[in-house]
């Protein structure tokens, strides 16, 4: 009965194409404009570390006190006296505090690297690597031993690698980085987690992953600056270049995160994040209550609005076109069914019961609905393609075509045009045959 | 005509006429809603900055594996740097002018402080931005002074940077809104404490910030060369010479010293045009976005509109017919459709100017959304019912071409 139903269809909607590809089109503009904007949505507010991010937290403290807090919350990074005493307390599974470094590589004689070259990277200790599942083509993360004797070691990208050294396995071979010889002691697979939750600035996308990593103790002992943001309480002079005088302030900048394996881990450690608090305040050096915050990585990045309200409200605006376009398909539909009402009536009158007629008409309205998809996976793939011609492109990269976004495109067009067939259907089921024949 | 047989032939069709309100509604609403945006972000990219933009280049390098010490001798070495850089760039012959800066409007990397009458920084407090650089920053940029004069050569301090310049110059918004009656030259101001005199004024200086906010054109210029391990320069070249000068800049740059950091994409050589079109880039997509959106739907609406007027021509030929046989003459019958999608019309579009206050509040209450101002809705309200028109000429003028013979004929 499907078939003859499609033939029916088919035939029907050749009959008035005007009509027909007015509802294709509409169907096919609301989905593309939907999927395009749903694609850039999605890249962007995607988990970066789906497998481990409920694990995963970053505890706020807060040294400033309540006359510098923004709706009654705690800055968004440690100053260094607080990130240093976590990390001498130690009472998470897995922790480090990481700050953005920006050192330079420099030429060697070997000739590959001719002039130098500015690397993105961070400092961090050894047990960052274990707690974010860093994949490594060769080698590994370094070692505590490692952290407390302050080596100059480095963990470089797969990018990197190929840049100083063509490839291959470059463990235990040294990189001249700010004049100073590092040992290799790692080399990552391709590493780009989107976006860089363990970044201070939070809502950071990049197009390139991370170049280097160097052991954060040994980063502050020979003065490498912090090459991101720092936030200092109101009248507080920032220190700016100043790298001792920065961790001598109050001002924050270091990212900590803590790997907690269970509630009770978590209830734990909010727990010990209030009694480190208390004994601030006991010592006088905080003059407040505790006022701390542990969010784990997906509540921490919505926090920090990562996802630009631009991106949310166009997504907003092209679904409000899909429902326009769908509104205007039930009225097509609507028309184009009661139209045929002579029709309905002969089939009624001929034994075809209603629901047949359902059949009939709702297969007729799947076929637009599958036009309207076929149209609008095409265009939502010219969106998707045109999105780096207006937006910044770290963020256009993250939009991207994959099987689930074109099935997603077919699905949605073919159910909300379903959807928007069973009221014409309906009232085509109601055609009194005996009127309508008569009438006519 | 009345409009009471309209009215009562409507109410047979209520769904059909229901769902063109809607529409209209819905449409009217997104609409009203996407063009404000787009007039925000055109009125947001067409801010002027201040400064003469054209010929203008921003060149912002490094020097790897500078020392990062606080020291005198670190310094010195930095500022010994820098100085070879701007008597380089000075000798480039496309080069008009070169300033130190550490930083160009729309950059969005900033220095900021408050400004007080008082050293407890008490009351009145003024958020600007600063900044640090010598004394052809204002010349090269070409900002127009109005009051004062310029920095001279012996007023420019090096090291690391600091608000306590015993001298500054203040864009207007700033000496207006810390002496509202005028006479803010020549006047003792705390930056962060420190005392300044305002010497000079220039009319307009927008901050290196980006995004909106009351203080964008609150800026104060430090006659101070800032000795980091990366260092920005402003260059005017000759009129119409701007990519050689950038060229030759780079190559006098490197050969004076190939050691430098420039890298992408806020490092290196650009021009300003290029600044500035990387600052407004998403203000320019979605610009462009919500242009796209709203021309989908107004097409989609004005296309529904034809369908359903067509299809009641057709299902209402016989009644045409016997209404021409009865006297109708064609204007009446063309008038007919034309009062009737005037009627849809003006209830989609009553709904709909509810409809775009009411989605106006929401995104307000949501994301960084400003009130619509009622006349954007007032030009949406008569382009719907433009349209409406527009779209229904077609069917009416097929409708009063049916003859009058057809109310003789059975279908």
């Amino acid at each position: 009965m499907f078939g003859y139903y499609l033939e029916l269809a088919v035939r029907s909607l050749r009959r008035s194409p005007g009509l027909t590809a007015l509802m294709i089109l509409s169907i096919g503009f609301g989905v593309a404009a939907s999927m395009t904007t749903y694609s850039v949505f999605r890249g962007l507010s995607g988990d970066p570390i789906p497998w481990k991010s409920s694990r995963l937290f970053m505890p706020q403290i807060d040294s400033w006190g309540p006359g510098d807090r923004f709706h009654d919350e705690p800055p968004d990074a440690l100053d260094y006296a607080d990130a240093m005493a976590l990390m001498r307390q130690h009472r998470a599974t897995r922790q480090s505090a990481i700050y953005p470094i920006g050192p330079s590589l420099m030429p060697t004689n070997t000739g590959r690297n001719r002039g130098p070259v500015e690397l993105d990277g961070y400092a961090v200790y050894s047990e960052f690597f274990p707690m974010l599942d860093v994949p490594f083509h060769y080698g590994n993360g370094w070692s505590v031993d490692d952290d407390v004797s302050q080596l100059p070691v480095a963990v470089i990208s797969d990018k990197l690698n190929q840049q100083v050294f063509g490839g291959g396995n470059s463990v235990g071979k040294t990189i001249d980085i700010d004049n100073h010889d590092y040992r290799i002691v790692g080399v990552m697979r391709d590493w780009n987690l989107q976006p860089r939750f363990f970044d201070i600035e939070g809502g950071y996308y990049s197009v390139d992953g991370p170049d280097v990593f160097l052991s954060f103790r040994h980063s502050v002992a020979i003065n490498m600056i912090n090459a991101g943001w720092d936030g200092c309480r109101k009248g507080a002079s920032d220190p700016q270049g100043d790298f001792v005088g920065l961790q001598n302030s109050d001002c924050v900048w270091i990212a900590y995160m803590a790997e907690l394996d269970d509630v009770a881990a978590v209830q734990r450690y909010r727990q010990y994040l209030d009694d480190y608090a208390s004994e601030q305040q006991k010592a006088g050096r905080f003059r407040w209550a505790p006022n701390n915050r542990l969010r784990d990585v997906p509540a921490f990045l919505d926090h920090e609005h990562i996802v630009p309200s631009d991106t949310k409200v166009s997504l907003l605006v092209a679904q409000g076109l899909l429902i326009v376009c769908l509104v205007n398909t039930v009225g097509l539909l609507l028309a184009k069914f009661l139209r045929r009402s002579g029709e309905i009536a002969v089939r009624r009158a001929l034994g075809a019961s209603r629901k047949a007629i359902y059949a009939q008409f709702l297969t007729e309205a799947g076929v637009i609905g599958v036009g309207g998809g076929v149209l609008g996976l095409l265009f939502t793939v010219m969106g998707v393609f045109s999105v780096d011609q207006v937006l910044p492109a770290s963020y256009a990269v993250l939009a991207r075509i994959d099987p689930s976004l074109l099935l997603l495109t077919l699905l949605l067009a073919v159910t909300a045009t379903l959807v928007a067939g069973v009221y014409p259907t309906y009232r085509a089921s109601r055609v009194q045959p005996a009127w309508q024949l008569k009438a006519s | 005509m009345t409009v009471h047989p309209i009215v009562a032939a409507l109410r047979r069709h209520k769904v059909a006429v229901l769902l063109i309100v809607l529409q209209i509604a819905l449409t009217l609403a997104i609409v009203a809603n996407a063009i404000f945006i787009i007039g925000q972000r055109i009125e947001r990219m067409d801010r002027p900055t201040g400064a003469d933009e054209n010929g203008l280049i921003w060149i912002l390098q490094g020097w790897p594996a500078a020392p990062a010490g606080d020291d005198a001798a670190t310094i010195e070495q930095l500022d010994a740097l820098q100085r070879t850089d701007l008597a380089t760039l000075r000798s480039v012959p496309d080069v008009l002018d070169v300033a130190a800066s550490t930083s160009i409007p729309l950059l969005s990397g900033y220095t900021v402080g408050d400004i007080t009458l008082n050293a407890e920084q008490k009351g009145l407090s003024v958020h600007a931005a600063y900044y640090y650089g010598d004394q052809h920053l204002r010349p090269t940029l070409g900002l127009q002074l109005i009051a004062g004069r310029d920095f001279d050569a012996s007023e420019i301090r090096h090291g690391r940077a600091h608000a306590d310049s015993p001298v500054i110059i203040v864009s207007k918004p700033v000496a207006d809104a810390l002496f509202p009656n005028g006479h803010a030259l020549g006047q003792t101001v705390y930056q962060d404490g420190k005392p300044s005199t305002i010497v000079g004024i220039v009319e307009r200086l927008q901050t290196p910030r980006r995004s909106e906010s009351t203080w964008a054109y609150n800026s104060v210029l430090e006659p101070f060369r800032d000795d980091e391990s990366w260092s920005g320069y402003v260059v005017r070249a000759r009129p119409g010479r701007v990519q050689a000068a950038m060229r030759e800049a780079r190559n006098a740059l490197f050969a004076v010293n190939p050691m430098r950091l420039m890298p992408g994409p806020l490092g290196g050589i650009h021009a300003f045009t290029e600044i500035r079109a990387r600052a407004y880039r998403s203000d320019r997509g979605m610009a462009l976005l919500m242009s796209v959106i709203c021309l989908i739907l107004l097409c989609v609406t004005a296309a529904g509109i034809v369908g359903l007027s067509s299809f009641w021509v057709g299902q209402r030929t016989r009644q045409i017919g016997v209404r021409r046989a009865l006297g109708a003459r064609r204007i009446d019958i063309r008038r007919y459709f034309q009062i009737e999608n005037l009627l849809i019309a003006g209830g989609g579009v009553v709904a709909g100017a509810l409809f775009a206050f009411g989605l106006n509040e929401w995104l307000m209450t949501h994301y960084e959304m400003t009130r619509l101002p009622v006349l954007y809705v007032a030009i949406g309200v008569l382009a719907m019912l433009a349209l409406g028109q527009a779209a229904v000429l077609v069917p009416a003028h097929r409708a009063s071409n049916v003859p009058p013979v057809t109310a003789t004929r059975s279908v």
